[in-house]
Protein backbone atom coordinates (compact mmCIF):
# COMPACT_ATOMS: atom_id res chain seq x y z
CA UNK A 1 0.00 0.00 0.00
CA UNK A 2 2.94 2.81 0.54
CA UNK A 3 2.99 5.64 2.82
CA UNK A 4 -0.09 7.28 3.41
CA UNK A 5 -0.23 10.55 1.82
CA UNK A 6 -2.73 11.71 4.07
CA UNK A 7 -2.67 10.96 7.68
CA UNK A 8 -5.58 12.72 9.80
CA UNK A 9 -5.04 12.29 13.68
CA UNK A 10 -7.40 13.28 16.61
CA UNK A 11 -8.76 16.44 14.85
CA UNK A 12 -11.87 17.93 16.06
CA UNK A 13 -13.20 21.03 14.91
CA UNK A 14 -16.82 23.01 15.94
CA UNK A 15 -18.74 25.77 14.44
CA UNK A 16 -19.95 28.22 16.90
CA UNK A 17 -20.55 25.96 19.65
CA UNK A 18 -21.86 23.46 17.13
CA UNK A 19 -19.69 20.23 16.93
CA UNK A 20 -18.45 19.15 13.40
CA UNK A 21 -16.21 16.43 13.78
CA UNK A 22 -15.24 14.60 17.22
CA UNK A 23 -12.20 12.39 17.00
CA UNK A 24 -11.42 12.12 13.75
CA UNK A 25 -9.04 9.66 12.81
CA UNK A 26 -8.14 8.91 9.36
CA UNK A 27 -5.30 7.18 6.56
CA UNK A 28 -5.50 7.70 2.90
CA UNK A 29 -3.05 5.49 1.04
CA UNK A 30 -2.35 6.01 -2.43
CA UNK A 31 -4.34 4.92 -5.78
CA UNK A 32 -6.86 4.88 -3.60
CA UNK A 33 -10.84 6.10 -5.02
CA UNK A 34 -12.88 6.84 -2.01
CA UNK A 35 -15.98 7.60 -1.56
CA UNK A 36 -16.84 10.47 1.50
CA UNK A 37 -20.53 9.65 2.55
CA UNK A 38 -22.41 11.11 4.56
CA UNK A 39 -25.83 12.68 5.83
CA UNK A 40 -26.35 16.79 5.02
CA UNK A 41 -24.52 18.70 7.40
CA UNK A 42 -22.70 15.64 8.80
CA UNK A 43 -19.49 17.27 8.34
CA UNK A 44 -17.95 16.26 4.66
CA UNK A 45 -16.94 19.25 2.85
CA UNK A 46 -15.48 20.45 6.24
CA UNK A 47 -12.87 17.31 6.32
CA UNK A 48 -12.46 18.34 2.96
CA UNK A 49 -11.44 21.69 4.26
CA UNK A 50 -9.17 20.56 6.60
CA UNK A 51 -7.52 18.20 4.36
CA UNK A 52 -7.06 21.30 1.74
CA UNK A 53 -5.96 23.90 4.57
CA UNK A 54 -8.91 26.06 4.14
CA UNK A 55 -9.70 25.38 7.57
CA UNK A 56 -7.78 24.62 10.86
CA UNK A 57 -8.86 21.92 13.24
CA UNK A 58 -9.43 22.91 17.00
CA UNK A 59 -7.44 19.67 18.14
CA UNK A 60 -5.60 17.33 16.30
CA UNK A 61 -3.26 16.95 13.20
CA UNK A 62 -4.08 16.66 9.18
CA UNK A 63 -0.73 15.85 7.25
CA UNK A 64 -0.65 15.87 3.71
CA UNK A 65 2.56 14.29 1.95
CA UNK A 66 3.59 14.66 5.37
CA UNK A 67 3.29 18.49 5.83
CA UNK A 68 0.92 20.86 7.12
CA UNK A 69 -2.07 21.22 4.12
CA UNK A 70 -1.54 24.46 4.00
CA UNK A 71 2.20 24.03 2.74
CA UNK A 72 1.10 21.68 -0.28
CA UNK A 73 -2.51 22.36 -1.03
CA UNK A 74 -1.05 23.41 -4.73
CA UNK A 75 0.03 19.47 -5.11
CA UNK A 76 -3.83 18.86 -4.57
CA UNK A 77 -7.08 18.96 -7.25
CA UNK A 78 -9.68 20.59 -5.66
CA UNK A 79 -13.24 20.20 -7.55
CA UNK A 80 -15.46 22.67 -5.21
CA UNK A 81 -19.15 22.21 -4.97
CA UNK A 82 -20.76 25.31 -6.19
CA UNK A 83 -19.92 25.53 -9.22
CA UNK A 84 -23.00 28.25 -10.03
CA UNK A 85 -21.09 31.00 -8.25
CA UNK A 86 -19.92 33.96 -10.00
CA UNK A 87 -21.81 33.16 -12.77
CA UNK A 88 -21.65 36.40 -14.23
CA UNK A 89 -18.22 36.75 -14.20
CA UNK A 90 -16.40 37.83 -16.91
CA UNK A 91 -13.71 35.15 -17.88
CA UNK A 92 -13.64 32.64 -20.29
CA UNK A 93 -13.77 28.83 -19.85
CA UNK A 94 -9.20 28.65 -20.81
CA UNK A 95 -8.72 31.83 -18.27
CA UNK A 96 -10.87 29.37 -15.80
CA UNK A 97 -8.54 26.44 -16.46
CA UNK A 98 -4.94 28.83 -16.38
CA UNK A 99 -6.22 29.04 -12.41
CA UNK A 100 -5.19 25.54 -12.31
CA UNK A 101 -1.69 26.46 -13.18
CA UNK A 102 -0.99 29.00 -10.67
CA UNK A 103 1.98 28.40 -8.60
CA UNK A 104 3.02 29.47 -4.64
CA UNK A 105 5.09 32.43 -6.24
CA UNK A 106 5.34 36.32 -5.52
CA UNK A 107 6.67 37.15 -8.74
CA UNK A 108 4.68 38.97 -11.59
CA UNK A 109 2.84 36.42 -13.41
CA UNK A 110 2.39 35.73 -16.98
CA UNK A 111 1.17 32.12 -18.09
CA UNK A 112 3.77 30.29 -20.29
CA UNK A 113 2.89 28.38 -23.83
CA UNK A 114 3.34 25.21 -21.91
CA UNK A 115 0.85 26.36 -19.20
CA UNK A 116 -1.40 27.40 -22.56
CA UNK A 117 -0.92 23.07 -23.57
CA UNK A 118 -1.81 22.00 -20.38
CA UNK A 119 -5.04 23.81 -20.28
CA UNK A 120 -5.98 22.58 -24.07
CA UNK A 121 -5.30 18.82 -23.08
CA UNK A 122 -7.19 19.22 -19.86
CA UNK A 123 -10.12 20.41 -21.75
CA UNK A 124 -9.82 17.38 -24.76
CA UNK A 125 -9.65 14.52 -21.89
CA UNK A 126 -13.12 16.67 -20.96
CA UNK A 127 -14.24 17.36 -24.57
CA UNK A 128 -14.69 20.95 -24.02
CA UNK A 129 -11.84 22.08 -26.27
CA UNK A 130 -15.24 23.73 -28.42
CA UNK A 131 -15.92 25.81 -25.51
CA UNK A 132 -12.44 26.94 -24.85
CA UNK A 133 -13.34 30.65 -25.80
CA UNK A 134 -16.31 30.64 -24.55
CA UNK A 135 -17.58 33.02 -21.20
CA UNK A 136 -18.19 30.66 -18.27
CA UNK A 137 -21.39 32.26 -18.00
CA UNK A 138 -22.96 30.91 -20.93
CA UNK A 139 -22.30 26.82 -20.31
CA UNK A 140 -24.57 24.84 -18.53
CA UNK A 141 -24.29 23.83 -14.87
CA UNK A 142 -22.91 20.06 -16.41
CA UNK A 143 -20.31 21.90 -18.44
CA UNK A 144 -19.32 24.42 -16.02
CA UNK A 145 -18.42 21.47 -13.88
CA UNK A 146 -16.36 19.73 -16.56
CA UNK A 147 -14.08 23.01 -16.71
CA UNK A 148 -13.70 23.04 -12.89
CA UNK A 149 -13.16 19.33 -12.88
CA UNK A 150 -10.25 20.66 -16.02
CA UNK A 151 -8.86 23.30 -13.58
CA UNK A 152 -8.17 20.63 -10.98
CA UNK A 153 -6.77 18.37 -13.48
CA UNK A 154 -4.47 20.76 -15.09
CA UNK A 155 -1.70 20.89 -12.76
CA UNK A 156 -1.38 16.64 -12.91
CA UNK A 157 -2.13 16.65 -8.99
CA UNK A 158 -1.14 13.71 -6.96
CA UNK A 159 -4.16 13.15 -5.10
CA UNK A 160 -7.75 14.61 -6.22
CA UNK A 161 -10.56 15.92 -4.36
CA UNK A 162 -14.12 16.63 -5.63
CA UNK A 163 -17.29 17.70 -3.64
CA UNK A 164 -20.41 16.34 -4.49
CA UNK A 165 -19.12 16.49 -8.94
CA UNK A 166 -22.77 15.25 -9.94
CA UNK A 167 -25.08 17.51 -8.44
CA UNK A 168 -25.49 19.39 -11.74
CA UNK A 169 -25.01 16.44 -13.94
CA UNK A 170 -27.82 14.58 -15.75
CA UNK A 171 -27.22 9.83 -14.94
CA UNK A 172 -24.81 9.64 -18.88
CA UNK A 173 -22.50 13.05 -17.68
CA UNK A 174 -22.18 10.97 -14.39
CA UNK A 175 -21.44 7.75 -16.39
CA UNK A 176 -19.04 9.51 -17.98
CA UNK A 177 -17.76 11.61 -15.28
CA UNK A 178 -16.35 8.04 -13.43
CA UNK A 179 -15.18 6.31 -16.11
CA UNK A 180 -13.00 9.05 -16.35
CA UNK A 181 -12.18 9.35 -12.42
CA UNK A 182 -11.37 5.23 -13.12
CA UNK A 183 -9.05 5.83 -15.95
CA UNK A 184 -7.41 8.58 -13.62
CA UNK A 185 -7.12 6.35 -10.62
CA UNK A 186 -4.65 4.55 -12.50
CA UNK A 187 -1.87 7.07 -11.44
CA UNK A 188 -4.06 9.24 -9.00
CA UNK A 189 -5.47 9.06 -5.77
CA UNK A 190 -8.89 10.40 -5.63
CA UNK A 191 -11.53 11.29 -3.05
CA UNK A 192 -14.96 11.99 -4.32
CA UNK A 193 -17.82 13.37 -1.70
CA UNK A 194 -20.72 12.04 -2.02
CA UNK A 195 -24.84 11.82 -1.08
CA UNK A 196 -25.44 9.53 -3.61
CA UNK A 197 -23.76 6.20 -2.53
CA UNK A 198 -25.25 3.87 -4.63
CA UNK A 199 -24.62 6.36 -8.25
CA UNK A 200 -20.44 6.12 -7.15
CA UNK A 201 -20.49 2.28 -5.81
CA UNK A 202 -19.59 0.77 -9.00
CA UNK A 203 -16.30 2.79 -9.47
CA UNK A 204 -14.91 3.17 -6.28
CA UNK A 205 -12.65 0.88 -4.17
CA UNK A 206 -13.36 2.17 -0.13
CA UNK A 207 -15.91 4.01 1.36
CA UNK A 208 -15.73 6.59 4.54
CA UNK A 209 -18.86 7.32 6.14
CA UNK A 210 -18.64 10.72 7.56
CA UNK A 211 -21.60 11.73 10.45
CA UNK A 212 -19.69 13.92 13.17
CA UNK A 213 -17.35 10.48 13.56
CA UNK A 214 -15.49 9.07 10.33
CA UNK A 215 -15.39 5.61 9.89
CA UNK A 216 -13.44 3.74 6.87
CA UNK A 217 -14.30 0.94 5.57
CA UNK A 218 -11.86 -0.92 2.98
CA UNK A 219 -13.67 -2.70 0.72
CA UNK A 220 -16.48 -1.00 -1.60
CA UNK A 221 -19.10 -2.67 -0.01
CA UNK A 222 -22.25 -1.29 0.70
CA UNK A 223 -23.23 -1.50 4.77
CA UNK A 224 -26.14 -1.07 6.94
CA UNK A 225 -24.40 1.94 8.07
CA UNK A 226 -24.13 3.59 4.88
CA UNK A 227 -27.46 3.38 3.34
CA UNK A 228 -28.51 4.78 6.62
CA UNK A 229 -26.30 7.42 6.16
CA UNK A 230 -27.19 8.04 2.77
CA UNK A 231 -30.68 8.11 3.42
CA UNK A 232 -31.41 9.05 6.82
CA UNK A 233 -33.51 6.70 7.65
CA UNK A 234 -33.48 2.73 8.13
CA UNK A 235 -33.42 1.36 5.00
CA UNK A 236 -33.55 -2.69 3.95
CA UNK A 237 -30.12 -4.10 2.22
CA UNK A 238 -31.45 -5.76 -0.89
CA UNK A 239 -29.53 -8.34 -2.71
CA UNK A 240 -30.24 -7.74 -6.91
CA UNK A 241 -28.19 -10.98 -8.15
CA UNK A 242 -25.43 -11.07 -10.58
CA UNK A 243 -24.29 -9.26 -12.12
CA UNK A 244 -25.91 -6.43 -10.15
CA UNK A 245 -24.65 -7.84 -6.81
CA UNK A 246 -22.98 -4.19 -4.84
CA UNK A 247 -23.12 -6.54 -1.71
CA UNK A 248 -21.03 -8.99 0.02
CA UNK A 249 -22.70 -12.42 0.64
CA UNK A 250 -24.19 -13.14 3.70
CA UNK B 1 -16.16 73.13 -24.91
CA UNK B 2 -13.21 74.24 -26.86
CA UNK B 3 -13.54 77.97 -26.15
CA UNK B 4 -13.78 76.89 -22.33
CA UNK B 5 -10.46 75.05 -22.09
CA UNK B 6 -9.34 79.11 -22.35
CA UNK B 7 -9.03 78.86 -18.82
CA UNK B 8 -7.08 76.81 -16.82
CA UNK B 9 -9.49 75.50 -14.19
CA UNK B 10 -11.15 74.08 -17.30
CA UNK B 11 -8.18 72.28 -18.48
CA UNK B 12 -7.35 71.41 -14.91
CA UNK B 13 -10.41 69.81 -14.50
CA UNK B 14 -10.21 67.50 -17.60
CA UNK B 15 -6.90 66.41 -16.72
CA UNK B 16 -8.48 65.55 -13.31
CA UNK B 17 -11.64 63.60 -15.11
CA UNK B 18 -9.40 61.88 -17.38
CA UNK B 19 -7.15 60.59 -14.19
CA UNK B 20 -9.95 59.95 -12.29
CA UNK B 21 -11.91 58.03 -15.27
CA UNK B 22 -8.84 55.88 -15.41
CA UNK B 23 -8.42 55.01 -11.65
CA UNK B 24 -12.11 54.20 -11.29
CA UNK B 25 -12.10 51.90 -14.78
CA UNK B 26 -9.43 50.23 -12.87
CA UNK B 27 -10.50 50.30 -9.17
CA UNK B 28 -14.19 50.14 -10.09
CA UNK B 29 -14.46 47.01 -11.78
CA UNK B 30 -12.32 44.96 -8.97
CA UNK B 31 -15.04 46.39 -6.35
CA UNK B 32 -17.86 44.97 -8.77
CA UNK B 33 -16.64 41.78 -9.33
CA UNK B 34 -15.51 41.30 -5.53
CA UNK B 35 -18.76 42.29 -4.62
CA UNK B 36 -17.44 44.98 -2.36
CA UNK B 37 -19.54 48.02 -3.34
CA UNK B 38 -20.90 48.15 0.26
CA UNK B 39 -17.40 48.17 1.44
CA UNK B 40 -15.70 50.84 -1.26
CA UNK B 41 -19.21 53.27 0.03
CA UNK B 42 -17.70 52.47 3.76
CA UNK B 43 -14.07 53.59 3.11
CA UNK B 44 -15.42 56.95 1.03
CA UNK B 45 -17.72 57.95 3.97
CA UNK B 46 -15.08 57.36 6.34
CA UNK B 47 -12.80 59.42 4.83
CA UNK B 48 -14.70 62.46 5.59
CA UNK B 49 -13.16 62.07 9.60
CA UNK B 50 -9.76 62.43 7.83
CA UNK B 51 -10.82 66.03 6.05
CA UNK B 52 -11.93 67.08 10.04
CA UNK B 53 -8.67 65.61 11.15
CA UNK B 54 -6.67 67.52 8.79
CA UNK B 55 -8.39 70.68 9.83
CA UNK B 56 -7.63 70.10 13.56
CA UNK B 57 -4.26 69.65 13.41
CA UNK B 58 -3.22 71.99 9.87
CA UNK B 59 -2.04 69.88 8.18
CA UNK B 60 -2.56 69.37 4.31
CA UNK B 61 -5.88 67.91 3.89
CA UNK B 62 -5.05 65.60 1.38
CA UNK B 63 -2.40 63.99 4.10
CA UNK B 64 -5.43 63.51 5.97
CA UNK B 65 -7.91 62.37 4.59
CA UNK B 66 -5.32 59.99 2.73
CA UNK B 67 -3.80 58.35 5.99
CA UNK B 68 -7.55 58.17 7.17
CA UNK B 69 -9.23 56.55 4.83
CA UNK B 70 -6.38 54.28 4.48
CA UNK B 71 -6.51 53.22 8.46
CA UNK B 72 -10.02 52.70 7.91
CA UNK B 73 -9.55 50.64 4.91
CA UNK B 74 -7.37 48.50 6.85
CA UNK B 75 -9.46 48.41 9.49
CA UNK B 76 -12.47 46.67 7.10
CA UNK B 77 -9.91 44.48 5.57
CA UNK B 78 -9.14 43.17 8.60
CA UNK B 79 -12.38 42.66 9.62
CA UNK B 80 -13.73 41.18 6.28
CA UNK B 81 -10.99 38.86 6.04
CA UNK B 82 -12.19 37.04 9.33
CA UNK B 83 -15.82 36.94 9.83
CA UNK B 84 -17.79 37.61 6.70
CA UNK B 85 -21.03 36.84 8.19
CA UNK B 86 -21.30 40.22 10.23
CA UNK B 87 -18.42 42.50 8.35
CA UNK B 88 -20.85 44.55 6.75
CA UNK B 89 -22.83 45.56 9.90
CA UNK B 90 -19.26 46.42 11.21
CA UNK B 91 -18.27 48.63 7.40
CA UNK B 92 -21.74 50.32 8.43
CA UNK B 93 -20.34 51.48 11.58
CA UNK B 94 -16.87 52.62 11.00
CA UNK B 95 -18.90 54.44 7.80
CA UNK B 96 -20.89 56.13 10.43
CA UNK B 97 -18.30 57.03 12.38
CA UNK B 98 -15.84 58.23 10.28
CA UNK B 99 -18.20 60.80 9.28
CA UNK B 100 -19.47 62.18 12.80
CA UNK B 101 -15.84 62.39 13.55
CA UNK B 102 -15.19 64.70 10.67
CA UNK B 103 -18.62 66.86 11.80
CA UNK B 104 -17.67 66.85 15.32
CA UNK B 105 -13.84 67.85 14.57
CA UNK B 106 -14.96 70.64 12.73
CA UNK B 107 -17.48 72.02 15.36
CA UNK B 108 -14.13 72.12 17.54
CA UNK B 109 -12.48 74.33 15.55
CA UNK B 110 -14.52 77.52 15.51
CA UNK B 111 -15.12 79.64 13.04
CA UNK B 112 -13.54 77.67 10.57
CA UNK B 113 -15.67 78.32 7.60
CA UNK B 114 -15.16 75.75 4.89
CA UNK B 115 -17.10 74.69 2.22
CA UNK B 116 -18.23 71.23 3.21
CA UNK B 117 -20.19 70.98 0.17
CA UNK B 118 -17.32 71.08 -1.81
CA UNK B 119 -15.93 67.75 -0.25
CA UNK B 120 -19.38 66.12 -0.25
CA UNK B 121 -20.46 66.56 -3.72
CA UNK B 122 -17.29 67.46 -5.15
CA UNK B 123 -15.81 70.59 -6.88
CA UNK B 124 -14.28 69.97 -9.85
CA UNK B 125 -13.62 73.29 -11.13
CA UNK B 126 -11.02 74.05 -8.21
CA UNK B 127 -8.94 71.06 -8.35
CA UNK B 128 -5.15 73.17 -8.04
CA UNK B 129 -2.50 71.68 -10.37
CA UNK B 130 0.04 69.79 -7.37
CA UNK B 131 -3.25 68.02 -6.62
CA UNK B 132 -3.00 66.86 -10.35
CA UNK B 133 0.51 65.97 -9.37
CA UNK B 134 -0.40 63.77 -6.86
CA UNK B 135 -3.57 62.40 -8.56
CA UNK B 136 -0.90 61.47 -11.50
CA UNK B 137 1.21 59.66 -9.15
CA UNK B 138 -1.11 57.60 -7.56
CA UNK B 139 -2.87 56.41 -10.43
CA UNK B 140 1.11 55.25 -11.92
CA UNK B 141 1.45 53.09 -8.51
CA UNK B 142 -2.43 52.00 -8.97
CA UNK B 143 -1.54 50.93 -12.55
CA UNK B 144 1.33 49.14 -11.71
CA UNK B 145 0.22 47.00 -8.54
CA UNK B 146 -2.54 45.83 -11.13
CA UNK B 147 -0.12 45.25 -13.92
CA UNK B 148 2.17 43.25 -11.78
CA UNK B 149 -0.58 41.04 -9.72
CA UNK B 150 -3.34 40.96 -12.56
CA UNK B 151 -3.51 37.25 -12.89
CA UNK B 152 -3.38 37.11 -8.94
CA UNK B 153 -6.56 39.52 -8.92
CA UNK B 154 -7.81 37.98 -11.57
CA UNK B 155 -7.84 34.26 -9.75
CA UNK B 156 -8.72 36.17 -6.09
CA UNK B 157 -11.50 37.75 -7.26
CA UNK B 158 -13.03 34.49 -9.29
CA UNK B 159 -12.63 32.32 -6.61
CA UNK B 160 -10.50 33.04 -3.70
CA UNK B 161 -10.88 29.90 -1.83
CA UNK B 162 -8.95 28.45 -4.81
CA UNK B 163 -6.65 30.88 -5.60
CA UNK B 164 -5.86 30.25 -1.89
CA UNK B 165 -5.17 26.52 -2.73
CA UNK B 166 -2.48 27.83 -5.49
CA UNK B 167 -0.80 29.74 -3.42
CA UNK B 168 -1.78 33.37 -4.28
CA UNK B 169 -1.23 35.50 -1.45
CA UNK B 170 -5.04 36.17 -1.17
CA UNK B 171 -5.21 37.57 2.23
CA UNK B 172 -1.84 40.14 1.32
CA UNK B 173 -4.07 41.17 -2.18
CA UNK B 174 -7.40 41.66 -0.03
CA UNK B 175 -5.82 44.63 2.28
CA UNK B 176 -3.89 45.69 -0.89
CA UNK B 177 -7.19 46.07 -2.93
CA UNK B 178 -8.68 47.86 0.06
CA UNK B 179 -5.74 50.24 0.11
CA UNK B 180 -5.59 50.57 -3.57
CA UNK B 181 -10.12 51.89 -2.59
CA UNK B 182 -8.52 54.29 -0.78
CA UNK B 183 -6.23 55.94 -2.19
CA UNK B 184 -8.86 55.85 -5.25
CA UNK B 185 -11.46 57.96 -2.90
CA UNK B 186 -8.75 60.28 -2.05
CA UNK B 187 -8.28 61.01 -5.78
CA UNK B 188 -11.67 61.22 -6.49
CA UNK B 189 -13.30 62.65 -3.89
CA UNK B 190 -12.26 66.54 -4.98
CA UNK B 191 -13.83 65.59 -8.10
CA UNK B 192 -17.25 64.10 -7.66
CA UNK B 193 -17.10 64.07 -3.72
CA UNK B 194 -17.53 61.03 -1.25
CA UNK B 195 -21.39 61.03 -1.70
CA UNK B 196 -20.90 60.78 -5.31
CA UNK B 197 -17.46 58.43 -5.71
CA UNK B 198 -19.48 54.77 -5.30
CA UNK B 199 -22.04 55.80 -8.73
CA UNK B 200 -18.85 56.35 -10.72
CA UNK B 201 -16.76 53.27 -9.09
CA UNK B 202 -19.75 51.24 -10.12
CA UNK B 203 -21.98 52.55 -12.77
CA UNK B 204 -19.16 52.22 -15.71
CA UNK B 205 -18.14 48.88 -14.44
CA UNK B 206 -21.74 47.19 -14.26
CA UNK B 207 -22.43 48.43 -17.82
CA UNK B 208 -19.32 47.40 -18.96
CA UNK B 209 -19.20 44.11 -17.63
CA UNK B 210 -21.97 42.66 -19.66
CA UNK B 211 -20.29 43.45 -22.72
CA UNK B 212 -16.54 42.42 -22.05
CA UNK B 213 -15.34 38.81 -21.82
CA UNK B 214 -12.35 39.06 -19.25
CA UNK B 215 -11.42 41.27 -16.63
CA UNK B 216 -8.79 43.49 -18.45
CA UNK B 217 -11.51 44.46 -20.97
CA UNK B 218 -14.02 44.98 -18.38
CA UNK B 219 -11.67 47.96 -17.18
CA UNK B 220 -10.48 49.31 -20.39
CA UNK B 221 -14.55 49.54 -21.25
CA UNK B 222 -15.17 50.87 -17.78
CA UNK B 223 -12.18 53.81 -18.47
CA UNK B 224 -13.75 54.87 -21.19
CA UNK B 225 -17.30 54.96 -20.16
CA UNK B 226 -15.89 57.16 -17.02
CA UNK B 227 -14.44 59.58 -19.29
CA UNK B 228 -17.47 60.04 -21.48
CA UNK B 229 -19.06 60.34 -18.42
CA UNK B 230 -16.69 62.72 -17.22
CA UNK B 231 -16.49 65.04 -20.12
CA UNK B 232 -19.97 64.90 -21.18
CA UNK B 233 -20.88 65.93 -17.38
CA UNK B 234 -18.38 68.45 -17.29
CA UNK B 235 -19.46 69.79 -20.40
CA UNK B 236 -23.53 69.95 -19.56
CA UNK B 237 -22.55 71.59 -16.21
CA UNK B 238 -20.32 74.44 -18.44
CA UNK B 239 -23.02 75.23 -20.47
CA UNK B 240 -26.25 75.09 -18.43
CA UNK B 241 -24.57 76.44 -15.24
CA UNK B 242 -25.16 73.17 -13.12
CA UNK B 243 -22.97 71.49 -10.35
CA UNK B 244 -20.35 69.47 -11.91
CA UNK B 245 -20.21 66.45 -9.60
CA UNK B 246 -23.75 66.28 -9.59
CA UNK B 247 -24.20 66.82 -13.80
CA UNK B 248 -21.28 63.39 -14.26
CA UNK B 249 -23.12 61.21 -11.56
CA UNK B 250 -26.34 62.25 -13.45
CA UNK B 251 -25.20 61.54 -16.85
CA UNK B 252 -23.82 58.22 -15.74
CA UNK B 253 -26.90 57.06 -14.19
CA UNK B 254 -28.86 58.23 -17.46
CA UNK B 255 -26.66 55.99 -19.20
CA UNK B 256 -27.18 52.74 -16.73
CA UNK B 257 -30.88 53.01 -17.00
CA UNK B 258 -31.25 53.17 -20.87
CA UNK B 259 -28.61 50.20 -21.09
CA UNK B 260 -30.79 48.54 -18.35
CA UNK B 261 -33.88 49.35 -20.76
CA UNK B 262 -31.96 48.01 -23.44
CA UNK B 263 -31.46 44.90 -22.21
CA UNK B 264 -35.51 44.25 -21.38
CA UNK B 265 -36.04 45.08 -24.82
CA UNK B 266 -33.90 42.72 -26.49
CA UNK B 267 -34.90 39.71 -23.80
CA UNK B 268 -38.09 40.47 -24.69
CA UNK B 269 -37.50 40.54 -28.40
CA UNK B 270 -35.72 36.89 -27.59
CA UNK B 271 -38.30 35.24 -25.86
CA UNK B 272 -41.15 36.38 -28.16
Amino acid sequence: MGKPIVKIEDVWFHYNNHPVLTEVNMVIYPKDFIALIGPNGGGKTTLLKLMLGLLNPDRGTVRIFGCSPAKVSHRIGYVPQDVNANKNFPITVTDVVLMGRLTPKWKCRRYSKKDKEAVLSALEKLEMTTYADHPIGELSGGQRQRVFIARALVSNPEILFLDEPTANVDAHGQTELFTLLKQLNQHTTILVVSHDFLAVSSYIKSVTCVNQDVHQHDAAEVTQEMLDLSYQCPVELVAHGLPHRVLQKH
Amino acid sequence: MIEALQFEFMRNALIAGIMASIICGIIGTLVVVNRIVFLAGGIAHAAYGGIGLAFILEIPYLVGIFGFSLLAAFIMAGVTLKSKDRSDTFIGVIWAVGMALGVLLLDIKEGYNIDLMSYLFGSILTVPRNELWAMFLLAICIFAAVIYFYYDLLAMSYDNEFAKLRGVPVNFLHFMLNGMIALSVVMVIRMVGLILIIALLTIPPYIAEKYTGSLSTMMVVSALLSLLFTISGLWLSYSINLTSGATIIMVAAAVFFVSRIVDWIQIIVNTK
